[in-house]
């Protein structure tokens, strides 16, 4: 009997633990968001969105350069990175025999685990290194590099989720390959793969080591994809690790755009998801 | 006319040529082209890679070779490298981590799977996976700020007063530490570990639980004894997976080890990571050899990670299998 009681305790005491840890892993997100909102939000104003920074040590200026180059850098990855990830993706789901799709989707793992600045290294050796000076091109094509794994993944896994008899049912009816492929398939799971896609978008946005030497960042406003930029992620870095109480202030408030960016990107995207495909089970 | 109707009466014995079905076939294979030039480009990217690493630091390989492994020397003046002191910094860290996040990753993984009431379960694992969707420059930056202060001020004079007899907890306190980068390390990985083996928990036949139930275990015994083990390769996997986000980490650990070329013993002292020395030094490199030393710790960090990310993998498939629940992880 005694036994009993204390078995059943012990199995209390364990849960208990257990919301002990819950609670302790989410303390971090509280306190981050709460940090970010009290020292960041005080510094948020229309000058920080339009202006450039002013001269060190003085109060004012904004951060439109870094807003500016994270667009751009940003823009051009997914130009690049998208349209390959999402090609990949549906040649990894339409072709699962063939020894490309293995071979693809295997790397794509390895390359999904790669630390982000090995691909900067990378991306310097290849871009950098041989025009001989830093370039938002190249900064780009280092996100591009991230993006194209995490898009090939998502694209896949939605489009096994289409039912063979709908891709039957098309072909039976005369479709070529093609079109039961881009207007049946690719159309169905539409939701899922532009979900991906903005995932993949709100990750390299906040990548800031893969743009340490490739983008490298600039104190001016610039739209040259030839020249260094500055971004967000790396202003932050600057800003924070500098010696002015201004930039720490600048710093704050420019993390608090970059996550504000990064959550409305994320939550939107799994909103749009979960309209779509948890109700239909 | 003659030839057309022989045709059409009878083919020829032998298969005919090829006959397009319709105009669409050209486009098939132009579309199936189009798909398959994306598809080339991945393992093309990594060939790309390998072969750019190796290129960068062919220099350092030729005069260091393996050396560079276990030698602490780093003077870039007098062109001698030696990255002992950064894979140190890289395993103890990633290790410190893991000591923290993962006792508390699973305990959240099997209380949302097993013990939560069903309306908590999907917020909960939610906001735990937003700490992944946090930019790492961002993390660093609240360290910096917010996390350093605290332990500086509060946290570890406790630790070195309570735990001081272990050499791992003596000497000075300056606040940027192998301790404060594996505390960072371990929220950031927290997530990854949290869901995969949540994944892998609820893959988990709800036979196994009912029938330990029945025989008169307590619902923690149920877990602890039948529902963890047929998981365990899966959270084994999980761990390995979070070991491999933490060994590539950045710039938090760059914003928060103090980026010292030291080999200490004491966790308060400031150290430094593969990926921090990349990250701090390549764009002021004084030199070829320099960055060429720089290029090779990149590339023995890259295989580091394939290695430790490869063996996550089959570890998580062997579980889920099918489920491809390491993929929706990541």
């Amino acid at each position: 009997m005694n036994r009993r009681v204390l078995r059943r305790g012990f199995s209390n005491l364990m849960v208990g633990l257990m919301i002990g840890a819950v609670i302790a892993a989410l303390a971090p997100l509280f306190f981050i968001l709460a940090n970010l909102l009290i020292k960041g939000a005080g510094s948020l104003s229309v000058d920080f969105f339009t202006k450039m920074p002013a001269p060190a040590g003085e109060s004012g200026g904004g951060v439109m350069h870094a807003i500016v180059g994270t667009l751009i850098i940003v823009g051009v990855a997914s130009l690049i990175g998208l349209p390959v990830g999402i090609a990949a993706g549906i040649y990894c789901a339409e072709y699962p025999g063939s020894r490309l799709t293995w071979v693809t989707r295997f790397v794509a793992d390895v390359l999904n685990g790669t630390p982000s600045i090995v691909v900067g290294v990378f991306a310097w050796a290849w871009i950098v290194a041989t025009q001989k000076h830093f370039s938002a091109l190249a900064g780009s094509a280092a996100l591009a590099m991230l993006m194209i794994p995490m898009v090939l993944r998502t694209t896949e896994e939605m489009i096994k989720l289409v039912p063979n008899s709908l891709r039957e049912a098309a072909l039976a009816l005369g479709y070529p390959r093609w079109r039961t492929s881009l207007s049946i398939v690719v159309r169905t799971t539409l939701p899922g793969i532009v979900t991906g896609s903005l995932l993949a978008v709100a990750r390299i946005a906040g990548e800031t080591a893969p743009l340490l030497f490739t983008a490298l960042g600039s104190q001016y406003l610039s739209y040259r994809l030839n020249q260094p930029m500055a971004a967000l992620p790396l202003t932050v870095f600057t800003y924070a690790t500098g010696p002015y109480e201004e930039w720490h202030r600048y710093a704050w408030a420019a993390a608090l755009v970059l996550i504000l960016v990064v959550f409305i990107l994320s939550l939107g995207a799994r909103l749009a998801i979960r309209q779509r495909f948890d109700l239909n089970g | 006319m003659t030839a057309i109707s022989d045709r059409d009466l009878a083919p020829p014995a032998g298969a005919p040529e090829k006959v397009p079905l319709d105009r669409s076939s050209y486009s098939d294979q132009i579309f199936k082209g189009l798909l398959t030039l994306g598809a080339v480009t991945i393992p093309v990217l990594l060939g790309f890679l390998l072969l750019e690493l190796w290129r960068g630091a062919r220099l350092a390989i030729g005069k260091f070779g393996l050396d560079f492994v276990t030698t602490s020397v780093w003077d870039p003046v007098a062109e001698q490298f030696g990255a002992f002191p950064l894979i140190f910094g890289t395993l103890v860290s990633s290790f410190v981590a893991l000591v923290i996040a993962v006792p508390l990753s699973l305990g959240v993984a099997i209380y949302l799977t097993e013990f939560a009431p069903k309306v908590i379960r999907q917020p909960v694992a939610f906001l735990i996976s937003l700490l992944a969707a946090i930019p790492s420059v961002v993390y660093g930056l609240w360290g910096i700020f917010v996390l350093i202060p605290l332990l500086r001020k509060s946290v570890f004079p406790l630790m070195r007063d309570g735990l001081g007899f272990l050499p791992l907890f003596q000497g000075p306190i300056y606040g940027p530490s192998m301790l404060a980068a594996g505390i960072i390390l371990a929220i950031m990985v927290m997530p990854y570990i949290m869901s995969v083996s949540r994944e892998v928990l609820m893959a988990v036949p709800n036979t196994q639980r009912e029938a330990s139930l029945a025989l008169g275990a307590t619902r923690w015994e149920a877990v602890i004894t039948t529902v963890v083990p047929y998981a365990r390769s899966g959270i084994i996997g999980a761990i390995i997976l979070g070991l491999g986000r933490a060994l590539g980490e950045t710039m938090a650990v760059t914003m928060l080890i103090g980026n010292r070329h030291e080999v200490a013993a004491s966790l308060f002292a400031p150290s430094y990571t593969m990926a921090a020395a990349i990250a701090n030094e390549f764009s002021e490199a004084v030199g070829d050899m320099h960055l060429s030393a720089l290029a090779y710790v990149a590339f023995l960090l890259f295989v580091v990670t394939v290695v430790v990310n490869a063996g996550a993998r089959l570890l998580i498939w062997r579980v889920a299998r099918g489920s491809a629940a390491g993929a929706k992880a990541l």
